[in-house]
């Protein structure tokens, strides 16, 4: 009988009736480490946020060391020892390491003064025990991203947490950084702590867990030892989901050459990624959160400056600075980031469809805007998007993130343009939506657009794409082309499990 | 209607659109009760010439603050511009002795100085990248401190015979100043609800990052903006010359930007940026002139105005903040 510090019993979760979590049975044993893995969306990062308290469960139950408990807002998961690593760091740069530890339950002098010199002993004294070499009073921002991570640990560690999340802790890390890491999660381990690893980093989970849990679209689909199942195995599992979208029948595309990016470099961020795109051809960019896909399309769009590299359309050189260039070019970009650098909330329907080609609906030499031919566009637009919406003119802040995305698709195609850049098209819509994105994308590329289709989701690239170039940390591990096209391909080229022929 | 349906109504009704607006209205009701002087043409038109030199600058201001920027040095470029303006008609008619050639070159010579400095203050920010708070207030004590120091910290007067006539001159009852804010106002009106460039200047000033995806060269339309101001300041500054035949480096142009700033927000405009209003900024600008105006008639000390005025400012942010 092994001793458990956490269990949940029949936890769910829905946003707006979407469940993202199904009755979800997990229990987490005192003293190891535990692996969560899953693609993106299967409700890896829901289940931990409800487990650290920034989401209540819709239902279910939590017990810690036995007790029922109630985790409603992260104080309290503070107070029953449960602390959450985020993705994102949450230090504050212009503050020291012992400031940061100590934010939130600061030391005090009895006349009510911050105990500088007790912090900064606790936080040696921590850092020590860690085994980690940084300084109590050196700054946040002076520090290196794996030194970050310490401090956060650190953190954590200070309040005496029982248990420990960590949520995809190596993406930002160089191999000799996740070593570190590594050594002091195991050390943490045997001095008593309960870890919970959350990647998907397949062979890592392999090297550093004792139990993994598979997750897939919010159910558990297996609990292993880790001695029990392979790295292959667990990639299996993770997408081992049937096709059950319908996606719209490939074309063939054409042959002529339309988008040529020859050797792009941005160092430290991509590497010599080479490809050639056809008109009419949908080209999928896949890979792990990180890879450095959508910094591809930055570079493209002139977003990033590169190092080396060209860019030629329809065979000759362009120099693009800006996405204003990009624009003028054919070149056209569906943001992932919907609502960071995609749409304008505040701005109506007709005003965010027209707002890259707003050019074309003016007239005379102070650019005054033809109204009724935006709305006309913008009412076309509508119809063939199918976007729901009260009026043109309602504020984007109104409409559902589905029809906001169409009104972003809409927006990234009024300007006519040769070449489409999508990234992460389907982002957070509902399966109809997404339906109706893979329609249009596939008819636009019927008649001649050429497609950059960057998705997490191994299912849509493999529905879409007539090529995937598999990426990992910036550079590119493969091209798959037609029925070599798997999910397994797809997991083994993008963990590293296989090098391909790039 | 029953008490609901009225609820209803009032409920839908755009009070962001009118508020300032209905504001104006219950000031003026207000004043016509509490002066028997309030309502004389005469008074009414001195209301609006007094506030026509900070209103049209403040049409400037809407701009920039739109963008989510805001510009200080609006007052001390009147100063600066003003100079640099009767200093350069003087010398021209000095030398040449032609009056004609040397009003207009004057003038001229204060709207392109005008815009040079505005366009200088929008090339810092954006090439810069430098928040434009800090800009403009450290352009605000340089273009001071050269207008002290070019001009002797004094007065300087214009030598013309005929520069100091239109300042004052009245078109159908109401002083040049007036309609040239008011033909302004229909200008960057149409500039901001019809034209390309007020739709990116709310695109900018609503998600920098989402404009600079669209397409839209953010940089230019900002320092367009800034430069916009400069030249609406050198307008501004023609006028006042004109009107005092003189310019005083260290009177001329003092706390403009307080006003100019003041008539944006209580026209409407969020400090936030991304939207905006050209005509309720007209109107925060005649609310100010009201209250000055009464805050005179009641004889309360000219001291205390600027209280009032800080009062006003803050309670019409307030306001906006409950709204949104």
């Amino acid at each position: 009988m092994s001793d458990v510090l956490l269990a949940t019993k029949d936890i769910s979760k829905d946003f707006s009736s979407v469940y993202v979590l199904n009755d979800i049975n997990v229990e987490v044993i005192r003293g190891e480490i535990l692996g969560i893995i899953g693609e993106n969306g299967a409700g890896k990062s829901t289940l931990m946020k409800i487990l650290s308290g920034v989401y209540t469960p819709t239902s279910g139950e939590i017990r810690f060391e036995g007790e029922p408990v109630e985790i409603r807002e992260p104080m309290d998961a503070k107070k029953l020892g449960i602390s959450l690593i985020p993705q994102e760091f949450n230090l504050i740069r212009e503050l020291t390491v012992y400031d940061n530890v100590f934010l939130g339950s600061e030391l005090r002098q009895k006349n009510g003064l911050l105990d500088k010199k007790a912090m900064m002993a606790r936080t040696q004294e921590l850092l020590g025990e860690l085994n980690v070499d940084i300084r109590p009073d050196e700054r946040i921002e002076n520090l290196s991203t794996a030194q970050k991570q310490m401090v956060e640990i650190c953190k954590a560690v200070s309040v005496n947490a029982k248990l420990l999340i960590m949520d995809e802790p190596t993406t930002v890390l160089t191999q000799f950084e996740i070593d570190i890491l590594f050594r002091l999660m195991r050390r943490l381990r045997d001095q008593g702590s309960t870890l919970i690893y959350i990647s998907h980093k397949l062979k890592e989970v392999k090297a550093i867990c004792d139990r993994v849990i598979i997750l897939r679209d919010g159910n558990i689909i297996s609990t292993e030892k880790i001695d029990d199942i392979s790295v292959i195995e667990m990639a299996q599992r993770m997408v081992g989901r049937e096709l059950n979208q319908v996606f719209p029948a490939k074309h063939t595309p054409e042959d002529m050459v339309v988008l040529e990016v020859e050797n792009l470099t941005v160092p430290g961020v991509i590497e010599n990624i080479s490809f050639k795109l056809r008109r009419g051809e949908i080209l999928g960019l896949a890979g792990l959160v990180g890879a450095g896909r959508t910094e591809v399309a930055e570079t493209i769009l002139g977003v990033r400056k590169a190092e080396t590299g060209r860019i030629l359309r329809n065979g000759k050189e362009v120099t693009i600075a800006r996405p204003a260039d990009a624009v003028a070019n054919g070149i056209s970009y569906l943001s992932e980031d919907r609502q960071g650098s995609g749409i304008l909330t505040s701005f109506s329907v007709v005003k965010n469809t027209s707002l890259v080609s707003l050019g074309s609906y003016c007239k005379y030499i102070f650019k005054v805007i033809l109204r009724q031919k935006e709305r006309d566009s913008a009412d076309e637009h509508t119809r063939q998007f199918n976007i729901k919406t009260q009026s043109l003119d309602t504020r984007l802040e109104f409409l559902s993130g589905g029809n906001q995305q169409k009104v972003s698709l809409a927006k990234s195609i009024d300007p006519k343009p040769v070449v489409l850049i999508a990234d992460e098209p389907t982002r957070g819509v509902d399966v109809s939506a997404k339906q109706e994105i893979y329609r249009l994308i596939n008819k636009l590329a019927s008649e001649g657009l050429a497609c950059i289709f960057i998705s997490s989701e191994q299912e849509e690239i493999i529905g879409m794409c007539h090529r995937v170039i598999v990426m990992k940390q910036g550079r590119a591990m493969g091209t798959l082309e037609g029925k070599s096209i798997t999910e397994e391909e797809i997991m083994y080229l993008a963990t590293g499990i296989r090098e391909g022929v790039a | 209607m029953t008490t609901a349906d009225v609820r209803q109504v009032l409920k839908k009704f755009e009070y962001q659109k009118y508020a300032s607006f209905i504001a104006l209205v219950v000031l003026f009701v207000l004043s016509a009760f509490l002066s028997p002087f309030f309502l004389r043409p005469g008074n009414l038109v001195n209301i609006m010439s007094q506030v026509s030199y900070t209103g049209m600058i403040s049409l400037g201001m809407a701009l920039v603050i739109i963008t989510g920027g805001i510009d200080l040095s609006v007052g001390s470029l009147v100063a600066f511009d003003s100079l640099i303006g009767v200093m350069f008609m003087n010398w021209f008619l000095k030398s040449t002795n032609h009056e004609v050639g040397a009003v207009l070159l004057g003038i001229a010579c204060t709207l392109v100085v005008g815009s040079a400095t505005g366009f200088l203050n929008g090339v810092t920010i954006t090439r810069g990248k430098l928040a434009p708070f800090i800009v403009t207030l450290g352009t605000m004590a340089v273009f001071r401190s050269l207008a002290l120091f070019i001009g002797n910290a004094g007065e300087i007067q214009s030598q013309s015979s005929i520069y100091g006539s239109f300042g004052l001159a009245t078109i159908l009852f109401l002083p040049v100043p007036v309609w040239a804010m008011l033909f302004l106002a229909l200008v960057l009106d149409m500039v901001l609800n019809r034209t390309r460039y007020g739709r990116y200047l709310c695109a900018v000033g609503s998600n920098t990052r989402v404009a600079i995806f669209s397409a839209i060269n953010v940089d230019r339309v900002k320092a367009i903006a800034y430069t916009i101001t400069g030249l609406l300041v050198g307008i501004s500054s023609v006028l006042l010359t004109s009107r005092f035949n003189a310019v005083s480096t260290s009177n001329t142009g003092m706390g403009y930007e307080l006003d100019a700033i003041a008539a944006v927000i209580i026209g409407g405009t969020p400090m936030t940026g991304g939207r905006g209003t050209i005509w309720g900024t007209i109107i925060g600008a005649i609310i100010l002139g009201i209250i000055n105006n009464m805050l005179n008639m009641l004889g309360v000390s000219a001291y205390l105005q600027g209280t009032v005025k800080g009062l006003v400012i803050i309670g019409a942010v307030y306001i906006q903040r409950q709204r949104a």
